[in-house]
């Protein structure tokens, strides 16, 4: 079977009900593995038990970009290349990706009330996440709003490239700005500055967060493919005439 | 004279002529500027205060208002089809069309700040340093709004789908919008750090926003 295969969504649906059962159980036990992980974790010396949240808030707030950056690269299969399967791909990840970025605001708010006194700032990082939020709701407002789902994939490939811009500005926001929300402690120059007892269940945790957006992906890919049967199969039978 | 160069004209002459598209704009934007201290206050400090961002927040409602009819009614008559079709490439007609939009709709928005900041007890340097900076801003809102004018061109009820899609891009040039103004009234920030990034972030819109308002044109108009 050679890489162009995939892109025939029949063989796309057959091939992802074989691989996702043992992706859900493969996400399942690493999340399991993360939290009793995160659980055993030492206390912070400052912050006490409430620095746990870390292990939730961080893999969201990766995973939330991530998701942009997947749709990105979609939208440039349907627009370059014309992938049948990129129109799916793109549709299929906003809502998650939306999920993912609430997630961590709601997870960073809660952790800021305890460590801040604020549930919110107006800050570099939190704002440039808020906006990110809009976006999404925005493009999942503009995928609903035309009825044509190949050219609904055409604007939204085009407002995802556009608002791919964003990415860069919330991974860097908090180098540029003077910023309540605490600079890159995993992802930056001359290593991780995390400790090894936080790094490891954080990355696990991560992985774990990572599998499950690709599981629920690929479920809402297969979803999208079946939904647009559906609708080709509701509109050859609007076009019969009245039996 | 060139194709660019009539586009331009018949766009402002359009605007300026039927139905007050352009001036229908500094009617908005006066009343938005009116109905903040009936919320606010009539506290003249406070105004004052909020002068530069009231006035902002205006200037982008109103533009955003008229992008309504950048592309949609060109798309009602046939003329955008004409236009996409047209050997003048479509991103550089898709800036002439902004461009004209901004002429014609943009700078009476500027002109009419110097009244409007009487409103808000802003003094005459206050006002000026708004100005300069809505000169400056306001075509960034243009450009970058014209991209989701083009993505809602062929929706029949894509004005608040528009709004949706153009807010969350305009959001820096306000904030540096306002924080140019700030500067230049009382904070302690030098006035030329946010306005260059304000003069950056419409130099790209100049360059972003024709090839995507383009590339939607084309993949939208089917």
């Amino acid at each position: 079977m050679t890489l162009i295969d995939l892109a025939n969504p029949t063989k796309f649906l057959s091939l992802t009900a074989r691989v996702l059962p043992p992706l859900a159980g493969a996400t399942a036990i690493l999340l399991l593995i993360g939290l009793y992980q995160s659980a055993m974790a030492p206390d912070d010396y400052q912050q006490g038990a409430t620095v746990k949240i870390m292990f939730i808030h961080v893999p969201n707030a990766w995973l939330s970009m991530f998701a942009w950056g997947v749709m990105s690269l979609a939208a440039l299969g349907t627009l370059v290349w014309r992938h049948p399967l990129a129109d799916v791909a793109q549709k299929a990840a906003a809502p998650i990706g939306a999920a993912f970025t609430f997630l961590a605001l709601v997870t960073g708010s809660l952790w800021g009330r305890p460590m801040w006194g604020t549930y919110w700032e107006w800050d570099a990082r939190l704002t440039s996440v808020l906006i990110l939020f809009l976006m999404y709701l925005g493009l999942i407002a503009l995928w609903r709003a035309v009825d044509d789902p190949s050219r609904a994939a055409r604007a939204a490939a085009i407002l995802t490239l556009v608002g791919a811009i964003n990415l860069p500005i919330i991974k860097f926001s908090v180098d540029w700005w003077n910023t309540l929300h605490q600079p890159a402690s995993v992802m930056r120059m001359g290593g991780s500055s995390l400790d090894k007892a936080f790094l490891i269940p954080l990355l696990v945790m991560a992985v774990g967060f990572s599998l499950l957006f690709v599981t629920l992906h690929l479920a809402a890919m297969r979803n999208e493919i079946l939904r647009r049967r559906v609708r080709s199969l509701q509109m050859m039978q609007a076009s019969q005439p009245a039996a | 004279m060139t194709a660019l160069a009539a586009l331009i004209r018949r766009d402002i002459r359009i605007a300026l002529r039927v139905g007050g598209g352009a001036l229908i704009g500094v009617l908005f934007f006066l009343t938005v500027t009116v109905l903040m201290p009936f919320a606010v206050g009539p506290d003249l400090a406070l105004l004052t205060r909020l002068g530069p961002a009231i006035l902002w927040l205006g200037a982008l409602l109103a533009s955003l208002l008229t992008l309504d009819r950048l592309f949609t009614a060109d798309h009602e008559d046939g003329s955008l089809d004409l236009i996409v079709m047209g050997r003048t490439p479509l991103e550089l007609a898709c800036a002439a069309k902004a461009l004209a939009h901004w002429l014609a709709a943009g700078l009476p928005l500027i002109i009419a700040t110097p009244a409007l900041g009487l409103l808000l007890n802003l003094d005459a340097a206050a006002t000026s340093a708004v100005a300069l900076t809505l000169l400056v801003g306001t075509p960034a809102l243009t450009f970058t709004g014209m991209i989701g004018a083009a993505l809602a061109v062929t929706l029949h009820r894509g004005g608040l789908l528009l709004a949706v899609l153009v807010l969350p891009l305009s959001i820096p040039v306000l904030i540096f919008g306002v924080a140019a103004s700030q500067a230049a009234i009382s904070g302690p920030l030098p006035f030329g750090t946010p306005f260059s990034v304000l003069c950056a972030l419409s130099l790209v819109s100049f360059v972003i926003g024709p090839f995507a308002a383009a590339a939607s044109l084309r993949h939208g108009l089917d």
